[in-house]
């Protein structure tokens, strides 16, 4: 039997762009070229390794987003992901965890599913907490922020590294996963996966496809809502010196003026 | 008055630091009635009661350690059907965050992740959090349901009040996806003896220029003389020269030390993610345009090889 596999993919505004607020307090996504959330690479080279692994298993990429988000889809292609779809509304713009976790839900369910990998956290929002929000609406168990995975017999198993314990974890599929950086370096697309990819199916797919009602999303549908944005002050400029063989006793003389010695 | 979930992160029955604060962010908002979930609770409940929860709601089942996240989530529910809060709140660690998440979801709550302070307002709890790798700050209302909302570490100070800390027993029924993922096995991690990282007043890191894990040494000297705690950059721990749990930054700890030194590290946007709110900082590095001096109270431009141990001389002299 085949295993299906769906990968969850962002498409997030350059981290090392200067990122901003638009004036409805949503991220300012003009302002900043996007790309795939450097997180989710990671998902995608474990979903492709369990494929890999696995006796007959399709990849399919979903991501959530605006026309651009098209491209977190691509660069999944392109690196090996058979399938791609792409959820685009203009009723999603500036929606929180909760509505983003709905419609993945519903994306995830129409693809249909027998593991749903993610990253660990997208690099904008950074909540981290998609993939369980993503479980409990899907009904299945939660293995996440695992650095090791893999599948077999129907089975998901992982390990957790925790900040007071290293956990090894199992569930049964279907089941959701998410992955973390330490998982293993992601591959590059190549010459030919980039232009293969050209050919893969990318399916496009708005709220009405999913059966979502609008209210429920978007900047109106959000349980949660921004009320004032404020770029933090730039820092004042500090004294720079120079080492010419004084350095740390220059340095332990400003921390002494700062009590901290 | 209305009363504040705080649902309490421990090891073994030992209360960390982060849920301490929050009883004093929860006294903003109302009565705090902590949450205590595994054994232990005689212990806690003194220590929680001394920081002002008057009543401390706890259960205990083999659940809570056996399988993942969804047990805890199961208690909190029945927590909050109990007490009927105007808000919970809870530490935001990875875990932390996920059993918020789907508390929120179940409640019909929106859940605001990874606050750096919390206020009352008219709304109800204003959540102030620090985002775009702490180049914005944000204030955000939960607008639907109880507000549910993660809080970070060294959001507020810890404040002894006592208060009468009363043990009463939660009923929890678990669910059906309670035990959809089993831990097969734990293992500890094991202490170096030194602050726990996003806890600590002081961190002194190292970075690719500390070139080697034996290196490692100079920063953990440093680190001793001035009672720190020891972080690293990803490339540090990519090449293996220390352990992935010490790394700062996006996919690492974010710390907020009333000092951070950082040494031999370029100051990365990830990086800066982790650290940038600390209170006052400090760079050794050995290149005059490396990104980290533009953000640095005080900045020594040398080889750390040099720098760091004379540093550390100076502060054991100075502190006899
Ligand atoms: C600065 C900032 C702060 C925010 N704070 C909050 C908040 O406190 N509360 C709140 O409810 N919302 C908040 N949001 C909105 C929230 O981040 C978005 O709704 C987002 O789409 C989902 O959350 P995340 O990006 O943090 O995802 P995370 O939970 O960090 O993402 C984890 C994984 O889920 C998958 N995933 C997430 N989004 C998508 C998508 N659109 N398409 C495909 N896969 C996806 C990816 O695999 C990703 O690696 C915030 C957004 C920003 C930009
Ligand atoms: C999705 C993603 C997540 C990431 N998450 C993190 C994260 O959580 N934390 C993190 O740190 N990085 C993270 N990174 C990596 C980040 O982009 C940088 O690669 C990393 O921070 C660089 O580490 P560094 O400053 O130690 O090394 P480098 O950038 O190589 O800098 C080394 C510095 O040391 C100096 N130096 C060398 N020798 C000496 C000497 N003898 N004395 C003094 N100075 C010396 C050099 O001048 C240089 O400035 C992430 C990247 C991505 C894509």
């Amino acid at each position: 039997m085949s295993l299906r596999i769906v990968v969850a993919v962002k498409y997030v505004p350059d981290a090392t762009g200067d990122r901003h607020f638009a004036e409805d307090l949503t991220t300012d996504r003009d302002a900043v070229d996007g790309l795939l959330s450097e997180l989710d690479e990671y998902a995608v080279e474990q979903a492709l390794q369990i494929a890999e692994a696995a006796d007959d298993a399709e990849v399919t990429a979903v991501t959530i987003g605006p026309e651009d988000a098209r491209g977190a889809v691509l660069k999944a292609l392109q690196m090996g992901a058979a399938k791609g779809v792409h959820v685009e509304d203009d009723a999603l713009h500036g929606t929180d965890v909760i509505g983003t976790s709905l419609v993945l839900a519903k994306a995830v369910e129409h693809i249909g599913f027998d593991l749903v990998v993610t990253g660990m956290a997208s690099t904008d929002g950074t909540a981290g907490v998609v993939p369980a929000l993503l479980a409990e609406r899907l009904g299945v168990p939660q293995v996440t922020l695992l650095s090791e995975v893999s599948v077999a017999g129907g089975k998901v198993t992982g390990r957790r590294d925790g900040d007071v314990a290293s956990e090894e974890l199992e569930a049964a599929l279907p089941a959701v996963v998410s992955v973390t950086d330490q998982s293993g370096e992601a591959r590059y697309p190549s010459f030919k996966g980039i232009m293969g990819a050209k050919k893969k199916p990318l399916e496009t797919l708005d709220l009405s496809d999913l059966g979502v009602d609008p209210a429920g999303v978007g900047l109106g549908g959000s349980w949660t809502a921004v009320r004032d944005a404020t770029a933090r002050p730039p820092r004042t400029a500090g004294t720079i010196v120079k080492d010419e063989g004084e350095g740390g006793r220059q340095l332990a003389e400003f921390l002494a003026a700062q009590k901290f010695i | 008055m209305a009363e504040v979930l705080v649902y309490v992160d421990h090891v073994d029955g030992a209360v960390r630091k982060p849920t301490l604060e929050l009883l004093t962010v929860a006294r903003r908002l109302g009565e705090p009635v902590a949450v205590y979930l595994g054994a232990g609770v005689e212990g806690a409940a003194e220590v929680l009661g001394a920081h002002g929860a008057g009543r401390v709601l706890a259960a205990d089942a083999p659940e809570f350690a056996e399988y993942l996240v969804v047990p805890k989530v199961d208690a909190l529910e029945a927590a909050v059907k109990a007490v009927g809060p105007v808000a919970v709140l809870v530490p935001s660690s990875a875990e932390g965050k996920e059993v918020a998440a789907r508390l929120a979801l179940r409640l019909g709550s929106g859940v605001i992740t990874d606050a750096v302070d919390v206020e009352a307002g008219a709304e109800g709890p204003v959540a102030t959090q620090s985002v775009f790798a702490a180049a914005f700050t944000t204030r955000s209302v939960v607008s639907r349901g109880v507000a549910v909302i993660t809080v970070k570490p060294n959001a507020a100070p810890v404040e002894p009040v006592q208060a009468a800390g009363a043990v009463e027993e939660l009923a929890v029924v678990f669910g059906e996806l309670a035990t959809g993922t089993r831990v097969v096995s734990r293992t500890a991690r094991t202490s170096s003896g030194r602050p726990e990282l996003t806890e600590a007043a002081i961190v002194v890191s190292g970075g690719r220029g500390v070139n080697g894990a034996e290196n490692f040494s100079v920063i953990e000297a440093l680190a001793d003389s001035l009672g720190a705690a020891v972080g690293a950059s990803r490339a540090a721990v990519d090449a293996g020269w220390y352990p992935h749990s010490n790394q700062v930054g996006q996919t690492g700890k974010s710390v907020s030390p009333q000092l951070y030194v950082a040494n031999g590290i370029s100051g990365a946007i990830q990086h800066r993610a982790g650290m940038q709110t600390s209170k006052t900082i400090v760079a050794v590095n050995k290149d005059a345009e490396a990104p980290i001096f533009d953000l640095v109270d005080y900045g020594v431009v040398g080889d750390l090889f040099n720098v760091v141990p004379q540093l550390t001389e100076e502060v054991k002299a100075r502190k006899g």
